[in-house]
C-alpha cells in the first residue's frame, strides 16, 4: 500500500514539473516544499519566519559600526512607516529584538510578501496594521545592519 | 493486482498531463493544432513570444504589443504630451518637447527601428521619427521611456527616417519635403533648382546611445520617401527612395507622377565620413533642439545647437549615385544578405529589384546614363537584378523571412504577396482588411529575420470591428508565415495610424527591464530621500514643496502658509523600492496633469492657487488597501496674509 502511494506521489510530482512552463508557476511549485523544510528545521518554539534567512547568530556585544550603518539605512528606507517610541504606519520597533527572532526580523525585511502569506505572526501584523510592509529591496547586508541597529534600542 | 492497476492509472495520468500541458505551450503545430485561435492564444499568466513596437502615427506615440496575442501593454509617449504619464506636462519632461519653434506638444510618429549590432537586433534602443516638426527620438528599451529627442534642421516632413545602420553607427533622417536651405523668403514657383532635400546622418554613442547630428547631405529638391541600410556586403551604403524628381510644387498627385522613373539614391556614407575627415564640408548656421533625459536626475534638459556640417554631392565624387526606379517608389527595402534593394514603385505594375553587385560593377566601369545636379545616374538595365511581374496593384513595402522569401504589401489591391528572392516568382497572396500600408516581420529588416509571423498594418477597417461613430480604429493583422502559404490568424486594433513597426524576440529585452530607480542614485535637484528631508521653502512668491510618498501617505500631508498669487512647485519623491508600486499625485485645480511617479523617482508640477481655502491632494494610482487614505491638505490664505509657512505629518 505504501508503495502505491509513493508511485502516485511521484506521478503527481512529475505532472507538476511538466506543467511548470511559466516562471511564476515554477517558483510557486518549488517555494512551498522549501518553506516546509524550513519549518521542520526550526527549533521548537522559535519562529524564524520564512524567507532567505534560515539561521544566523548575533555577536556577544553590539557591533557599533554595523549598527551605525544599519541606522543610516533605516533612516533612508524605513522611517516613512516606522517611528521609534510610537505606533505609526507600522509598529514601534523599540525592543523588537526581544519580541522576535533575528531570523524572523531579517526575513520580514527581505521578503515581506512571503512572510505575510505564510508566517502566522506576520499575518497577524498585517491584520492589525492593514498597510502591508513594503519591500524596500534591501540587501542581506543592509538588513543585517538594521538588525544590529535594533539591538541598540 | 491492485498495485499494478494503480500504477497504470498513475502513468496514464502523467501521460495525459504532459500532452495537455505541452499543447498549450506550443504554437499549435503539434498534434493538437488545428484552430487559428490556438495559435494566438497566450494563456493567462503566460508571456508572448515577441514584442511588437507599432508606431502610433498621428498620436505621436509608440505602442507596445505582445505577439502573437495582439495585446497592448503600453503606449510610450514620444512626441505628444500624455497626461496619464505626465509626459510633457511635468517640469522634468517638458524640455523633451522643446524645438526651435518652441514647445511642440504633438507630432506624427512613423518608423520605429531597433538598434543593431552586426546587422542583428540588439535590443538596446528603439528610434522613431517625428514627421511634422522633424525630430528623431530614442527610446531606452530598459525603461521603455523616451530618453532623447533631436530636432533635424533643414528638413521638413521627416519621412525617410529613422533607420539604423548595421552597427547603429548612425540613425538616418531624410526629408520628404524639399525646402529652401537655409530657409528664406522666396517665390514658391522658383522651387525647381533652388529647393534642397537634406539627408541627415545622426551618430549614435555606443555607450549611452547619445545622438549627435554628424552631417547632412544636401540633395536635389526631390521628395525623399523611405530608406533602409545596406547590410553585409553593402554595409557602408544607405538607400533612399525618391519621388517628385519632376520638382513640382503644386498638384503633386499629377505633377509629381510624370516621370517614367524616379530614383533610389545610393549613399556611400563611409565615403561621406572620409570627406568629413578631409574637411570637405561646409559649416552652416542652424538652430535645432537637442533634448536629453537623465535617468539619475529624472530630468530632461534642452540645448539649442547652432550649426551643422553639410556635404554637397556635386562636390563629392563617389558619395551618391542614382538608380532609376519606376514610378514614384515608396518603400526601399534591403534583403538580409544586403545584395537586393527593392524599390516598391507605387504606380508601377512591376516590382523592381536592384543588385548591389551590379551597382558596384557599373560604378567601377563608370557606365552612367547621365547626371542630375552633378550626381551620376546609372543605367536601369545595368543595376536591375530582377522584376516581380504584375504581383499586385500599388506596392508599398517589403520585408523578408529566414527562408529567402520576400513579402510585399499592395495598397490598392489590398493584399500581401509572398515572392521568392532570385527567381522573382510569386508564391502566395492573401487579402488584407483593408488597404495595407506597412508590414513587419520581427527582425524582418536585418541579417536574421524571424520566419514565424507577419504583421500587416492597415489604413482602413470599415466593417471589421464594432462601429464607433465616424472615426473607426485602424488595425493590424497577424499572419502565420511559417508554412508555404500564409495564414491570417488575428485582427487587432491599434492606436493612431500604424505606420511601420519593429518587432523582436521577447527574450532579447525582457530580462533587462529596469524594475525600480534606486533612491540612493536619485540626483534630482529637489529630491527628498526620506521623510526627514521633506520640507517647504519659500523664495518670494515661489514655493517649493519637497514631498515624499510611500504606501499610503504623503510627508508632509498638511501644509499651511501658502498664499493666493504664489507659484507652488510640488516635487514629489516615491520612496518605494519595490517593483510595480508607482504612486500618482493630483492637486485640485492644478492647470496640468497628474504626476505618475515610479519607485525611487521624483517628479514635479506647478500649482497656482487662485482662491483662499483648504485644498485637498491625493494619490491617483491605487497603491494599497489604504490607498483611499492617501490624501492631504494645503491651506491657502489671501495674498497679504501673515500665516507662516508650516508643514507636518501626524502633527510632527
Amino acid at each position: 500500500m505504501k508503495t502505491i502511494n509513493l508511485i502516485v506521489a511521484i506521478a503527481t510530482l512529475s505532472l507538476f514539473a511538466s506543467c511548470g512552463g511559466g516562471d511564476s508557476t515554477q517558483e510557486a511549485g518549488t517555494a512551498a516544499p522549501e518553506s516546509m523544510v524550513k519549518k521542520e528545521a526550526a527549533a521548537p518554539g522559535k519562529d524564524l519566519g520564512v524567507g532567505p534567512i534560515k539561521s544566523g547568530s548575533l555577536g556577544e556585544t553590539v557591533d557599533e559600526a554595523l549598527a551605525k550603518t544599519g541606522m543610516e539605512t533605516f533612516e533612508a528606507k524605513c522611517t516613512a512607516c516606522h517611528k521609534m517610541g510610537k505606533r505609526f504606519v507600522g509598529p514601534d520597533l523599540t525592543g523588537v529584538v526581544s519580541r522576535r527572532e533575528p531570523e524572523w526580523i531579517m526575513n520580514m525585511i527581505l521578503d515581506p510578501e512571503l512572510m505575510v502569506k505564510e508566517n502566522e505572526a506576520a499575518k497577524q501584523l498585517l491584520m492589525e496594521y492593514s498597510a502591508p510592509m513594503a519591500n524596500q529591496n534591501l540587501t542581506e547586508e543592509e538588513a543585517r545592519g538594521i538588525l544590529e541597529y535594533f539591538r541598540t534600542l | 493486482m491492485k498495485k499494478t492497476i494503480l500504477s497504470i492509472t498513475a502513468i496514464a495520468t502523467l501521460a495525459i498531463g504532459l500532452i495537455g500541458c505541452g499543447g498549450a505551450k506550443k504554437d499549435g503545430s503539434g498534434a493538437m493544432s488545428g484552430g487559428n485561435a490556438e495559435k494566438v492564444y497566450v494563456a493567462p499568466g503566460e508571456h508572448d513570444e515577441f514584442y511588437g513596437f507599432i508606431s502610433g502615427g498621428f498620436s505621436g506615440q509608440l505602442a507596445v504589443y505582445g505577439l502573437p496575442s495582439g495585446r497592448l501593454f503600453k503606449v510610450i509617449p514620444v512626441f505628444s504630451q500624455d497626461p496619464e504619464k505626465a509626459y510633457g506636462y511635468n517640469e522634468e519632461t517638458k524640455p523633451m518637447l522643446n524645438t526651435s519653434y518652441g514647445f511642440v506638444p504633438w507630432d506624427d510618429a512613423h518608423h520605429p527601428d531597433i538598434s543593431q549590432t552586426n546587422g542583428e537586433l540588439d535590443g538596446r534602443w528603439c528610434f522613431i521619427n517625428g514627421n511634422n516638426t522633424p525630430r528623431i527620438a530614442r527610446i531606452d528599451l530598459k525603461t521603455f521611456e523616451t530618453t532623447e529627442i533631436i530636432e533635424i534642421p533643414n528638413s521638413a516632413g521627416n519621412h525617410s527616417s529613422s533607420f539604423v545602420t548595421e552597427n547603429t553607427e548612425y540613425v538616418v533622417a531624410g526629408t520628404r519635403f524639399s525646402v529652401p536651405v537655409p530657409q528664406r523668403d522666396m517665390p514658391i514657383d522658383e522651387y525647381k533648382g533652388n529647393f534642397k532635400g537634406a539627408l541627415s546622418f545622426i551618430s549614435v554613442d555606443q555607450e549611452d546611445g547619445g545622438m549627435d547630428l554628424s552631417f547632412q547631405i544636401l540633395m536635389p529638391g526631390f521628395d525623399y520617401d523611405l530608406a533602409h541600410p545596406g547590410r553585409g556586403a553593402s554595409h557602408g551604403w544607405f538607400f533612399f527612395t525618391t519621388y517628385n524628381s519632376e520638382e513640382a510644387h503644386t498638384l503633386m498627385e499629377v505633377n509629381a507622377s510624370q516621370n517614367d522613373k524616379d530614383f533610389i539614391a545610393a549613399i556611400n556614407w563611409k565615403k561621406a565620413e572620409e570627406y568629413i575627415k578631409e574637411g570637405k564640408f561646409k559649416t552652416m548656421p542652424a538652430n535645432y533642439a537637442h533634448n536629453v533625459y537623465d535617468e539619475h536626475t529624472h530630468t530632461a534638459t534642452s540645448t539649442m545647437k547652432k550649426e551643422v556640417r553639410a556635404l554637397d554631392p556635386a562636390e563629392c565624387p563617389g558619395l551618391v549615385y542614382f538608380l532609376p526606379t519606376p514610378k514614384s517608389p515608396h518603400g526601399c527595402d534591403v534583403d538580409p544578405s544586403g545584395e537586393y534593394i527593392v524599390g516598391n514603385g507605387k504606380l508601377s505594375a512591376n516590382l523592381t529589384i536592384h543588385s548591389f553587385t551590379k551597382m558596384l560593377e557599373a560604378i567601377k566601369n563608370e557606365k552612367f546614363a547621365g547626371e542630375a545636379y552633378g550626381i551620376p545616374v546609372l543605367n536601369f538595365e545595368d543595376v536591375l537584378a530582377g522584376t516581380v511581374v504584375q504581383p499586385g496593384l500599388g506596392p508599398l513595402h517589403t520585408e523578408f523571412d529566414d527562408k529567402g522569401n520576400a513579402y510585399t504589401t499592395f495598397f490598392i489591391s489590398s493584399e500581401v504577396v509572398k515572392w521568392k528572392l532570385g527567381t522573382w516568382e510569386v508564391l502566395d497572396r492573401k487579402p488584407t482588411y483593408y488597404s495595407v500600408g506597412h508590414l513587419m516581420i520581427p527582425a524582418g529588416n536585418s541579417r536574421k529575420p524571424s520566419g514565424k509571423y507577419l504583421v500587416a498594418m492597415n489604413k482602413i477597417t470599415k466593417d471589421r470591428y464594432l462601429p464607433t461613430g465616424p472615426e473607426l480604429c485602424q488595425s493590424a493583422q497577424l499572419y502565420d508565415i511559417s508554412g508555404d502559404k500564409m495564414e491570417l490568424l488575428l485582427d487587432f486594433p491599434t492606436i493612431g495610424e500604424p505606420h511601420y513597426a519593429a518587432g523582436c524576440s521577447a527574450d532579447l529585452i525582457k530580462e533587462q527591464q529596469t524594475k525600480i530607480y534606486k533612491l540612493e542614485e536619485n540626483k534630482h535637484a529637489w529630491v527628498a530621500k526620506n521623510e526627514k528631508e521633506a520640507k517647504v521653502t519659500r523664495n518670494g512668491k515661489e514655493v517649493h514643496i519637497q514631498m515624499t510618498m510611500i504606501r499610503s501617505h504623503f510627508a508632509p500631508d498638511n501644509i499651511e502658509g501658502i498664499k493666493v498669487g504664489d507659484k507652488v512647485y510640488f516635487h514629489v519623491t516615491n520612496l518605494e523600492q519595490d517593483f510595480d508600486v508607482p504612486h500618482g499625485f493630483a492637486m485640485i485645480g492644478a492647470n496640468t496633469s497628474e504626476l505618475l511617479i515610479m519607485p525611487g523617482q521624483t517628479e514635479s508640477f506647478v500649482w497656482e492657487p487662485k482662491q483662499p481655502g483648504v485644498w485637498p491632494m491625493y494619490c491617483t494610482d491605487f497603491c494599497s488597501a489604504l490607498h483611499q487614505e492617501m490624501q492631504g491638505y494645503v491651506r491657502v490664505s489671501p495674498a497679504g496674509s501673515n500665516i507662516e509657512l508650516s508643514w507636518s505629518l501626524d502633527g510632527e
